[in-house]
């Protein structure tokens, strides 16, 4: 038999964008060791349900750690404790019988909350519109060999390519920046013959949609890289404002 | 009748005759049309970035919080494409003969061809956009193979790739978004499609974050919603993927072709608790360096690591020396299934086989081994606590993907004027079974290679609507019945949750229509189904309001077309007296136990039609092969 435990859940609860939240605790029990972190929350929803009341809203999809959607602070954590992992990853092994867990919201300027644990994370995918990709139309590539492309380069690039847009980095900054998210971006093309054509102007107009949807600066604090569930290193933050120095191109207007 | 449109001429020439013979739309023309494109998965995003590009106006729906996040984006092993990079023997003839073989004769060959032709464009198209494929020291790109080839054609991103190639669409679209010629509608669902005088001319959706239902009008209608692989409740699919978008378009009358051919794959996480939400898949690209074993006895609980080379079984390489542990994933599935069901299992369910790469890891190191499936690894040992690397990991299989789906004619379009669907939501190219690194193929080619083309010859014989037609009477009628649908839902204070419900019809599918299917278990399934349905609406809670986010709601939703989906599911099974590629019907095996297909009686796609309070009635395309000779599918 494996263990089971019992555990005293602190949520935060928000009905909508403009209440106030406010921290509910919440018991639940024998939750198996081998559950995922948000199958202990679908437990603790049925329970809510079944009772009449309204379950703890939080955003889910793939459960297997690529799409992105999940996330919340796992006392004071980004996806929680464990290194390298979304919290639909991360284990209830991972946790101690009788523990308290606080969980939160990601808490940004830029992530308004919608409802409880679900928060707003449009403006990532504004970033991107504003720059971040490559312009090739349907039909216009050359054969796909054409252009040989260093391996370490390819490897390099796939590494910030990794990037599962969480949101992870902007939580657990004290600034709530979002460069990591971006660098990885301008990383992951710049660093591709493809992507080279159009780097400056993806960058500088990036960077300014970036400070536009209110995300902060970078002080070298590194905890982006350390809560990164894909481990995107700040080395494309460095990448970023190399891209950026080197920026003839004034930005589009 | 049904007519499929195959364009005339030799299977070679039909897709390039038949680009020269569709109607164009002018280039000043094509922004007087509105294009309506649900779902964002790799079909969907491609589609509505190239129609985009090519000067249309387009609306973009899905239900995740951006389009990045459709299923596609979980994808792990590769894209296959008829390059011949590897110089071994590839060819646009052999992926297409491979396809069809693949799915035991049950697809339409001039859609594959069309396939087959048009993957290495996609390849290309991608590397364009920046899609970080796998490379050799030399810098040229690099190639795995994968179950139903005996090429190596299949590129890949690590084990990312459709995550890579849907961010590569997923830009593309945004770009599109910058220009303005793409107006996004994240966390959006639709909920019914609307026709006017027969022709789709619009969609119903609630905005899941306002709950505000709206309608929006179009010239054209694209649904790429996916597939309905979680019918079973537990599948490899993400938790919001669901058929209740072709369900509905289903309802106004389009037909649904062969709902009984799913994919059940091999190589996943087994099951480990009542508790579990979904299954996690393991890339069957680790079958290249993997091998499939058991003990030889039963009740050998010993470490695997203990247990001889002579007392293991592996049992693929076995029965099918030729593929070996490569054999298409339907053979893989139901090989790992009887050896369970004889008592030879392992893992403490005793459904469980091993999946091995000791061998692999001793003959070319762990460093190389980590280079390709590091991430995979990673992932077996966060789920299971083993650490793959040292101990050989335990797979069985389960639900994936679904080659049925709506009915499309050549040109992609379906029963419904005007309302085209593309990638896993419709049924047209791996008939029975698809092979590997072919779901990522279909997508991208019917997004960015097909669709195009043809929904211009449809644009280019109706003129634009250039009006907005949510007013009329028929917007207003859909619109009413979602709203209905909506607040009976939200009435309901039963005693059980929707997932409640979703269990037990997934345990009944799993049980009497899953890897095999037999005519007594298919009419018991067909008996209680409406008495599931019948108790989700007497007893079903459905808490919160209809105001604001209340994923019970979108689940309750979802449930409720699943209950009516899975008679059309299992009637389709019954129908289909005949084993061939996933639906294997243990009356119909050959005397080795392999799938018997009955070519005379069921060489057709059965296209089946909504009909309110009666049997849908059946309709049937005959599959007609000019250029391959049906054959007993052999990979021994």
């Amino acid at each position: 038999m494996e263990k089971k435990l019992n555990l005293k859940l602190m949520i935060w609860r928000q009905s909508g964008p403009k209440s106030n939240g406010q921290f509910e605790t919440y018991k639940v029990k024998d939750i198996d060791v081998s559950m995922s972190f948000l199958e202990m929350l679908d437990v603790l929803n049925e329970t809510l349900t079944k009772e009449g009341q309204e379950p703890v809203a939080f955003d889910h999809d793939c459960r297997e750690g690529i799409c992105g959607t999940c996330g919340a602070m796992v006392n004071g954590k980004a996806h929680g404790k464990l290194k390298g992992t979304t919290l639909c990853q991360l284990h209830m092994r991972h946790f101690e019988n009788n523990e308290t867990i606080v969980i939160e919201p990601w808490r940004a300027k830029g992530f308004p909350v919608i409802k409880d644990l679900v928060v707003d994370r449009s403006a990532f995918d504004r970033i991107i519109s504003s720059g971040g990709y490559i312009s090739a139309k349907t039909g216009s590539a050359p054969d796909a060999n054409a252009i040989p492309i260093p391996k370490e380069n390819v490897e390099q690039s796939m590494d910030a390519a990794a990037c599962i847009g969480c949101g992870a980095c902007v939580a657990a900054c004290p600034n709530a920046a979002a460069m990591l998210f971006v660098g990885a971006k301008i990383s992951h093309l710049a660093l591709l013959p493809q992507g080279k054509v159009e780097s400056k102007t993806r960058t500088s107009n990036m960077v300014r949609q970036m400070d536009k949807e209110g995300f902060g600066n970078c002080s070298n604090e590194y905890e982006c890289e350390a809560s990164c569930p894909k481990g995107i290193s700040v080395s494309t933050i460095a990448d970023m404002n190399r891209e950026f120095l080197f920026s003839k191109t004034p930005p589009k207007s | 009748m049904l007519d499929a449109k195959i364009p005339a001429g030799p299977l070679k020439e039909k897709w390039a005759n038949h680009k020269l013979h569709l109607k164009l739309v002018n280039p000043a023309n094509k922004r007087k049309y509105q294009i309506i494109v649900v779902g964002t998965g790799l079909a969907g995003s491609s589609a509505a970035a190239t129609l985009a590009e090519l000067g249309y106006r387009v609306k973009v729906f899905c239900i995740q919080d951006s389009p990045r996040r459709a299923h596609s984006i979980a994808a792990q092993g590769g894209i296959n494409a008829a390059k011949n990079y590897a110089n071994d023997g590839d060819s646009i003839e052999r992926l297409f003969y491979d396809t069809i073989k693949g799915g035991d004769f049950r697809s339409r060959e001039a859609n594959v061809y069309r396939l087959a032709e048009v993957s290495n464009n996609i390849i290309d198209h991608c590397v364009a956009q920046g899609v970080p494929f796998a490379r050799e020291y030399s810098g040229y790109l690099d190639n795995r193979s994968f179950g139903g080839a005996q090429v190596s054609r299949t590129f890949y991103a690590r084990g990312q790739t459709g995550q890579q190639l849907l961010l590569g669409a997923y830009s593309a679209l945004m770009k599109e978004v910058a220009r303005d010629n793409i107006q996004l509608f994240p966390r959006s669902e639709m909920l019914d499609v609307v026709t006017i005088d027969g022709a789709a001319k619009g969609i119903i959706t609630r905005n899941l974050i306002t709950g505000k239902i709206e309608s929006h009008s179009a010239d054209a209608v694209i649904m790429a919603t996916g597939g309905y692989s979680s019918v079973y409740y537990l599948s490899t699919n993400a938790k919001a993927c669901n058929a209740t978008a072709i369900w509905r378009a289903h309802k106004r009358g389009a037909y649904m072709a062969n709902p009984c051919f799913t994919q059940i794959h091999p190589t996943c996480i087994p099951v480990h608790g009542e508790y579990q939400s979904k299954l996690t898949l393991m890339s069957e690209g680790l079958r290249n360096d993997g091998r499939v074993w058991v003990p030889k006895n039963v009740n050998d609980k010993r470490d695997p690591s203990k247990i001889q080379l002579s007392e293991r079984d592996y049992f693929l390489e076995r029965k099918y020396p030729t593929f070996g542990n490569l054999v298409p994933r339907d053979i893989a599935s139901r090989s790992a299934k009887e050896i369970c069901d004889s008592g030879l299992g392992v893992g403490q369910s005793g459904m469980a086989v091993y999946l091995d790469l000791t061998d692999a890891i001793k003959r070319i190191g762990k460093e190389k081994i980590a280079e390709r499936y590091g991430n995979l690894f990673e992932m077996y040992e966060k789920i299971s606590g083993d650490n793959p690397y040292e101990t050989p990991m335990m797979i069985y299989p389960a639900p994936h993907y679904t080659m049925g789906g709506l009915w499309v004619d050549y040109n992609l379009m379906s029963t419904i004027n005007g309302l085209f669907v593309i990638g896993e939501a419709n049924f047209s190219d791996h008939g029975a079974n698809r092979l590997g690194a072919s779901a990522l193929m279909q997508g991208l080619a019917d997004g960015y290679f097909v669709i195009p083309y043809t929904i211009g010859d449809y644009l280019a014989q109706n003129n634009p609507i250039e009006m907005d037609l949510t007013t009329f009477p028929a917007f207003r009628e859909a619109e009413g019945q979602v709203v209905q649908k909506v607040s009976r839902l939200l009435g309901s204070k039963g005693k059980r949750t929707a997932d409640d419900f979703h269990k037990q019809l997934g345990k009944l599918l799993w049980d009497k229509c899953g890897m095999t299917r037999t005519e007594s278990g298919l009419r018991e399934a067909l008996n209680q189904i409406p008495s599931i349905r019948q108790e989700f609406w007497e007893n079903v809670n459905v808490p919160g309001s209809g105001e604001d986010l209340n994923q019970s709601l979108e689940k309750a939703g979802r449930v409720a077309d699943y209950l009516e989906f899975a008679e059309l599911f299992v009637t389709d099974a019954l129908n289909r007296k005949e084993s061939c590629g996933g639906h294997f019907r243990e009356e119909y095996q050959t005397p080795e136990g392999e799938a018997k297909r009955d070519d005379e009686n069921y060489c057709y796609v059965a296209a089946w039609e909504f009909q309110e309070n009666a049997e849908p009635i059946l309709h049937k395309e005959p599959l007609k092969f000019e250029s391959v000779n049906l054959t007993q599918r052999s990979y021994k």
